[in-house]
C-alpha cells in the first residue's frame, strides 16, 4: 500500500509536468488544428536558459532562490519570444496551404532547436542548480521533497490561471471564437493573427516552467531532454482529447499516474516477465486502448473531419 | 498508358537505364561511401512509395511507419544469422519479412479504422514505439533480439553461390559489394515503381484516393472503406518489411537504434516534401533528403574554414541545423511539395485561401 501511495505521488508530479506542457500542444491545435511537434524542445530551451541564467547569477554572488527566480523569468521570456517567432517563422506563412505541410516546417523547427541547443549548451548533461532547500516530507509512510510540492503547487496554480484566462477575459473569448470559426471570428473582428500568436506565447510560458520544473525535479538538463517529454505530453493531450483544455490536464496528470504505477508494478503482474524498462510504453498502450473505445479521446468532442 | 513506345520516349527511357547502370562507377570514384549512400537512398526510395500508399493515397497519417521497416530487418536478421543458427534462403525470407510486417500493419491497422487525422497519427506513432522498445528489451529473460547490442554477422543475399557481398568479378569487371547491392536495388526498386503506378491507376488506388478526398462519399458509392483502408496498411507495410530485410543484409547488423521514431519522420518528410501522393515527387524527395545530409557532412568543414578560417561550429549539428532550416524553407516556398502531381496543384492554386492573412 505504501509503495502504491509513494507511486500515486510520483505520478502527480510527473503528471503535473506533462500536463503543462500538453497544455501549449492543445491551444494550438484547438486553434489552428496544428500538431506543435516544436514544442517540446521550447521546454528543452526554457531548462537550458534557467541553468545559463541561474548560475551566472549565482556566480557573481546573488543568493541561490533569486538567481534562480531571475532564471524562471529569463527561461519565460526567451520562451515565449521563441514561440512568437516560430508561430511567425514557420506556421504562419503556411496557413491555407495542405495540412501535412506545417507538420513538416514543426519537424524541421524541432530540428533547428535542437541543433542550436547542440551549439550553445554542447553534448553534455548539464546540473541542474538545486533552487529549493532539500525538505523531505513524510506522510502516511510516504516521502516526498519540498521540489516535488512546489512542482504540484505551481502547476496547479498555473492551470487555475489559464483557465480564467480562457473562460473570463476577452482575449481568452477571442480564442474559443477563432478555436470554433475562424473566418466567422475575423469577420465579428477577432485579430485571428494576434490570438493565435497569443496561443503560441501562453503555451511557450508554461512550456518554460515545465522545462524549470523537470530541470530542477531530476537535476539534470541536456539539448535532448525536450524530445520523449514532449511526445508524451502529445499523448496526453489527445488521451485527454486533443483541443479540450481540462482534458490535456486530466491526460497529463492520469498519464504521470499510470506511468508510475506501471514501472512500479509492472514486475508483480508478469512474474518478472516485463521490467520497469518497459515504463515508456505505457503511456503509448493506454493510448491506444483508450482510443480504441473513445476515438476522440476522454473528454474530446466529436471530431471533424480533418483527415 | 501514352504512347510510350515512340522513338522519342524509348531514346529516353536507354538514356535513364544507361544512366541507372553507369551511376554506381561514377558514383563510385568518389569513395565506396558513395556508392552505399546511393544504395541507402533507394532503400529509401522503397520506404518513401511505401508510405506514400498510407499517406499519399490514401491520406492515413502515419507516424510509425518505420515499425514495419524493423520488423522486416529484424525478420531477417532472426532468420539469417547466427544468432539462432538458423540460415534461410532468400526466397523464404523475404516473402516472410513482407508477410509479417503485412500483418503487423494490419495488427496496427484494425483497432485504428475508427479513428481520424492526428489522433490516428499519434496511435500510429505510439504503435512505432512500442516495436522498438520491445525490440531493445526483448533479451531476457528470454534472449530474441539480443537487445540495444543488437543482431550481427547477419547473411548477406545470395542468390545460390552468388553472394552480393565482397568483391567479385563479373564479366570480367570487378564489382564491388555495395554496387552489387546497387544492380539488386534498383532491379527490386524499378519492380517497386511498376507496382506503384499500376496500383494508383487502379480500382484499389482510385479507391484509396476516394477515401482520402472524403471517406463518408467513398462509402456512399460503395467502396468498403474498412478493407481498402487496411489494405493501405498493409500493403504499406510490406514495401516497409521488404525494404527492411534488404537493409539487415546490407549492413549485415541491426540494431533498435536504427528505427526511432525520427527515422518514421525522415521519411514522412521525403513523402510531403517531395510532393504527397506523386509518385516522381516522393522518389525526388527520398533521393534528396538522403543526399543532402551527406553532401552536407562533407561540405560543412571547408565551407567553414574558407569563411572563419578555423572550425567554429560543431560540424554534425551545423548540417543537421542546416537540414532542418532547408525542411522549413522548402516548405515556405513550395507548400505541395518539391514535384506535385498536377491536379493537386491546380486544385491548390484554385482554392480560395480559408484563413484571413
Amino acid at each position: 500500500m505504501d509503495i502504491f501511495l509513494q507511486q500515486i505521488i510520483n505520478g502527480l508530479v510527473q503528471g503535473s509536468i506533462y500536463a503543462l506542457v500538453a497544455l501549449g500542444y492543445t491551444m494550438v491545435y484547438g486553434i489552428m488544428g496544428l500538431i506543435n511537434f516544436a514544442h517540446g524542445e521550447v521546454v528543452m530551451i526554457g531548462a537550458l536558459i534557467s541553468i545559463t541564467v541561474t548560475s551566472t547569477l549565482a556566480a557573481a554572488g546573488m543568493p541561490l532562490g533569486l538567481a534562480g527566480l531571475f532564471g524562471l523569468v529569463a527561461a519565460m521570456l526567451t520562451c515565449m519570444a521563441l514561440g512568437w517567432s516560430l508561430e511567425r517563422i514557420a506556421y504562419r506563412p503556411l496557413r491555407g496551404s495542405p495540412r501535412l505541410t506545417p507538420l513538416i516546417t514543426a519537424i524541421g523547427m524541432s530540428i533547428v532547436l535542437q541543433n542550436l541547443a547542440m551549439i550553445f549548451w554542447g553534448r553534455n548533461y548539464m546540473t541542474f542548480p538545486p533552487l529549493l532547500p532539500k525538505v523531505n516530507f513524510e506522510f502516511a509512510g510516504t516521502h516526498f521533497t519540498l521540489v516535488q510540492v512546489v512542482i504540484v503547487l505551481l502547476s496547479a496554480a498555473l492551470m487555475a490561471g489559464l483557465v480564467f484566462l480562457v473562460y473570463r477575459t476577452k482575449l481568452g473569448m477571442a480564442m474559443r471564437a477563432t478555436a470554433q470559426n475562424p473566418a466567422v471570428a475575423s469577420l465579428m473582428g477577432v485579430n485571428i493573427n494576434r490570438v493565435i500568436a497569443s496561443a503560441f506565447v501562453i503555451g511557450s510560458a508554461l512550456a518554460a516552467v515545465a522545462g524549470v520544473m523537470v530541470g530542477s525535479y531530476y537535476e539534470i538538463a541536456h539539448y535532448q531532454m525536450g524530445f520523449m517529454l514532449g511526445l508524451k505530453a502529445f499523448t496526453a493531450a489527445v488521451l485527454g482529447g486533443i483541443g479540450n483544455l481540462a482534458g490535456a490536464m486530466a491526460g497529463g496528470i492520469l498519464l504521470g499516474i499510470i506511468e508510475a504505477l506501471g514501472a512500479g508494478y509492472i514486475g508483480d503482474f508478469t512474474g518478472g516477465f516485463l521490467g520497469s524498462h518497459y515504463q515508456d510504453i505505457f503511456a503509448f498502450v493506454v493510448l491506444i486502448v483508450v482510443l480504441m473505445f473513445k476515438p476522440s479521446g476522454l473528454f474530446g468532442e466529436k471530431t471533424g473531419d480533418r483527415a | 498508358m501514352k504512347n510510350w513506345l515512340s522513338p522519342k520516349s524509348m531514346t529516353g527511357i536507354a538514356l535513364i537505364a544507361i544512366a541507372l547502370i553507369v551511376l554506381p562507377h561514377v558514383v563510385g570514384m568518389g569513395g565506396q561511401a558513395w556508392v552505399r549512400i546511393l544504395n541507402f537512398a533507394i532503400l529509401y526510395v522503397f520506404l518513401a512509395l511505401g508510405l506514400n500508399i498510407v499517406v499519399g493515397f490514401a491520406g492515413l497519417l502515419d507516424l510509425g511507419y518505420i515499425a514495419f521497416y524493423a520488423v522486416g530487418a529484424y525478420t531477417w536478421a532472426l532468420l539469417a544469422s547466427p544468432h539462432f543458427g538458423l540460415h534461410f534462403p532468400v526466397w523464404a525470407i523475404l516473402p516472410i519479412g513482407a508477410l509479417m510486417a503485412c500483418v503487423f500493419g494490419v495488427l496496427l491497422g484494425s483497432p485504428t479504422l475508427k479513428l481520424r487525422g492526428d489522433y490516428l497519427a499519434i496511435v500510429t506513432l505510439g504503435f512505432g514505439e512500442i516495436i522498438r522498445i520491445f525490440l531493445n528489451n526483448l533479451n531476457s529473460p528470454v534472449n530474441i533480439t539480443n537487445g540495444p547490442q543488437g543482431i550481427t554477422l547477419i547473411d548477406p543475399v545470395k542468390v545460390g553461390d552468388f553472394s552480393f557481398a565482397g568483391t567479385s568479378q563479373i564479366f570480367g569487371m570487378t564489382m564491388t559489394g555495395p554496387q552489387k547491392y546497387y544492380y539488386l536495388l534498383v532491379a527490386l526498386a524499378l519492380l517497386v515503381i511498376i507496382i506503384n503506378v499500376r496500383l494508383q491507376h487502379s480500382r484499389i488506388g482510385r479507391a484509396w484516393q476516394a477515401i482520402r478526398e472524403d471517406e463518408i462519399a467513398a462509402k456512399a458509392v460503395g467502396i468498403n472503406t474498412r478493407n481498402i483502408k487496411l489494405l493501405a496498411f498493409a500493403m504499406g507495410a510490406s514495401f516497409g518489411g521488404i525494404a527492411g530485410g534488404i537493409f539487415s543484409a546490407m549492413q549485415g547488423f541491426v540494431s533498435p537504434e536504427s528505427f526511432s521514431l525520427i527515422e518514421s519522420i525522415m521519411v514522412l518528410a521525403m513523402v510531403v516534401l517531395g510532393g504527397m501522393g506523386h509518385i516522381p515527387g516522393v522518389i525526388l524527395g527520398a533521393v534528396l533528403l538522403t543526399f543532402l545530409p551527406e553532401v552536407l557532412r562533407y561540405a560543412v568543414t571547408p565551407v567553414q574554414m574558407a569563411l572563419f578560417g578555423k572550425i567554429l561550429v560543431d560540424p554534425e549539428s551545423l548540417r543537421m541545423l542546416v537540414f532542418g532550416l532547408a525542411l522549413v524553407l522548402v516548405m515556405r516556398f513550395k507548400p505541395a511539395g518539391l514535384w506535385p502531381s498536377p491536379e493537386r496543384s491546380r486544385e491548390l492554386s484554385e482554392k480560395p485561401v480559408e484563413v484571413v492573412k
